[in-house]
């Protein structure tokens, strides 16, 4: 199925990106180019084959990635916010939701 | 320099660290203006830690003393990580990465943090918010991507080894353009705490070096389990220096002929061809493989890649670390106008393909199809490696290619991973070898693949090989040996 503008224009909202018009020029054309290009894999027969799910081997499937629930020393309040655009007093700061 | 002279010219009181990291700091500065490969250069935290383990009785620590470069995407604790994005600017990370703290505890010393493409988003270095890398051979040339900061750091010889990622073929790719060795070691080998996450069932820390012995050398100190990364596999990790120097009879080597044919460069064609001739005098043996599905590579990377990409760069929001963008009364105008301003074009074309693929409607058709692919792609590589123990294949369709080539054709730009995403997608481990240099004179890469864990097994093949027919000659960017 051709990709639109409008398509474009969803997924960025969708995406949270203010994509100005003339990205919008520049881009829709672009992605429907890669959307044709992976379209060639409907040409793949793929009845009867489990979809991979992650990229895991056999040995990393295998491993028990658990761990005691324990509390472990982090980071702390102060050094957490201190990279934050807007913190304050031990919180981080954002405009008005509402 | 490689970690065996460094090594040794310490031992014998031909050398100090403060000198070896003082050399490698000056060259960074020097080449910077030139090769654009560093961020930030860490003059004094390098040189401050080269004079404390001066003055500490010597230690038998692999990597003691011997200066290291970091891809900007790997945490270093004081230092910027600014991924090569506007949006994490001069984000100072509060922590190491596991593969930082494993180098630290081996005595390894960085010395700053490279340039690459934006969130490790390209094949050419050219989506960096802070300006293209140049290629040590020719500095009118991409180094390739995403890593090529950290591949022409090696390259122009400012350091011996240095740490990328690869989600693609961002160590691979960037090593064959820059006449370096890289790994992408299987997935699982190594830790990503730290690393900032593209795709996370893709993405592994890999090691640029300009031989085997080096990469070796840097496998085993940063390779094994860690806690704080659930896909890392409890597998044992082996001495990698201990099978090189074995010779190669016995060992078999696939051909992929079916690879060899439309979109690859001739010159390149026939020294991978060459390398395979050699491999054969050297004892190994040769069998033609069939890689089906391989052709579909680049499609299911695009799906599965941009998927994943669009999930985890969904943490760049303006609240917690990085920019925000400026007079934005309202929380989710913030968040878009803090994406808009931030990202660069290639993130955002990346971030609304995965979105695309991943949303209402278009998921099965996408993203379910791509994983049903990926799992034959995984299939094909365990066939192969019923018959031989590692392919050889081209690590990229073309040597270094000008700046500005192909800048405005995203997919042409993809697909010059066309042989490198196979191993991503399979969780195999790759690494590409030097193997010659063009009538341009710029370096040739070859690839070899193996099964999982297989590390030991290639990292043998290149070391026979390179021993064999090393590249003598040295880019026109080169960092002199005092």
């Amino acid at each position: 199925m051709p990709i639109t503008e409008s398509d474009i224009e969803k997924v960025a909202q969708l995406a949270h990106l203010d994509i100005a018009p003339e990205e919008l020029k520049v881009f829709g054309p672009q992605i429907a180019d890669i959307v044709a290009y992976v379209e060639q894999l409907n040409a793949v027969d793929t009845s009867n084959v489990d979809p991979a799910i992650g990229g895991l081997t056999p040995e990393g499937e295998g491993t028990d990635a658990s761990r005691r629930d324990q509390l472990l020393p982090s980071l702390g309040q102060e050094t957490a916010l201190a990279e934050a655009p807007d913190g304050a007093s031990g919180h981080f700061r954002v405009p008005k939701i509402l | 320099m490689t970690i065996s002279e460094i090594t040794s010219q310490l031992e014998q009181g031909q050398t100090t660290i403060s000198a070896t990291v003082e050399h490698s700091v000056r060259a960074a500065e020097e080449f910077n203006d030139t090769l654009n490969a560093f961020l930030e250069i860490d003059r004094k935290g390098a040189l401050e830690r080269a004079q404390a383990l001066d003055k500490r009785a010597p230690s038998q620590n692999a990597l003691r003393g011997i200066p290291i470069a970091i891809k900007d995407n790997i945490c270093v604790r004081g230092l910027q990580a600014s991924c090569g994005s506007k949006i994490l600017g001069d984000y100072r990370p509060p922590y190491n990465a596991t593969v930082i703290d494993r180098l630290l505890a081996a005595e390894a010393i960085i010395i700053g943090k490279t340039n690459c493409d934006e969130f490790a988003m390209g094949s050419s270095n050219e989506n960096s918010a802070y300006g293209p890398v140049k290629n040590p051979w020719d500095a009118a040339r991409v180094p390739g991507g995403s890593s090529g900061g950290s591949a022409a750091a090696v390259a122009a010889g400012i350091v011996p080894v240095a740490l990328g990622s690869d989600t693609g073929g961002s160590v691979r790719q960037p090593a064959a353009l820059c006449g370096v060795v890289g790994l992408k070691p299987t997935y699982g080998r190594n830790s990503r705490y730290g690393l900032v996450a593209f795709a996370s069932s893709l993405d592994q820390v890999g090691i640029f070096a300009r031989n085997a012995l080096d990469v070796a050398a840097v496998l085993g100190v940063i390779a094994g389990r860690d806690p704080r990364d659930a896909t890392t596999a409890d597998v044992p990790v082996p001495d990698y220096r201990g099978e090189l120097g074995l010779d190669l009879k016995g060992l078999r080597l696939g051909f992929p002929e079916a690879l060899f044919g439309k979109g690859l460069d001739a010159e390149i064609g026939a020294a991978v061809k060459q390398a395979l001739d050699d491999y054969r005098k050297l004892g190994a043996e040769v069998v033609t493989v069939d890689l089906p599905n391989a052709q579909y590579a680049i499609a299911v990377y695009y799906i599965i890649a941009t998927a994943e990409a669009s999930s985890n760069l969904a943490r760049f929001d303006g609240v917690r670390y990085g920019f925000r963008a400026e007079e934005t009364p309202e929380l989710r105008q913030m968040y878009r106008r803090t994406r808009e301003e931030g990202f660069g074009p290639e993130v955002k074309r990346r971030i609304m393909l995965g979105t695309y693929v991943l949303s209402a409607g278009y998921y099965d058709a996408y993203y379910l199809k791509a994983q049903q692919v990926r799992s034959l792609i995984r299939e094909d590589f365990r066939r192969a490696f019923e018959k031989c123990d590692a392919l050889v294949t081209p690590t990229s369709p073309s040597v270094a290619f000008e700046l500005g080539e192909k800048v405005d054709d995203p997919l042409a730009m993809y697909l010059n991973d066309i042989y490198t995403v196979t191993a991503n997608l399979a969780g195999i481990p790759g690494l590409s070898v030097p193997c010659g240099l063009s009538s341009k004179r710029l370096p040739i890469g070859m690839q070899l693949l193996g099964p999982y864990w297989s590390e030991p097994t290639l990292l043998r093949l290149a070391h026979a090989y390179l021993e064999n027919r090393p590249l003598m000659e040295k880019p026109k960017l080169f960092a002199a040996a005092r």
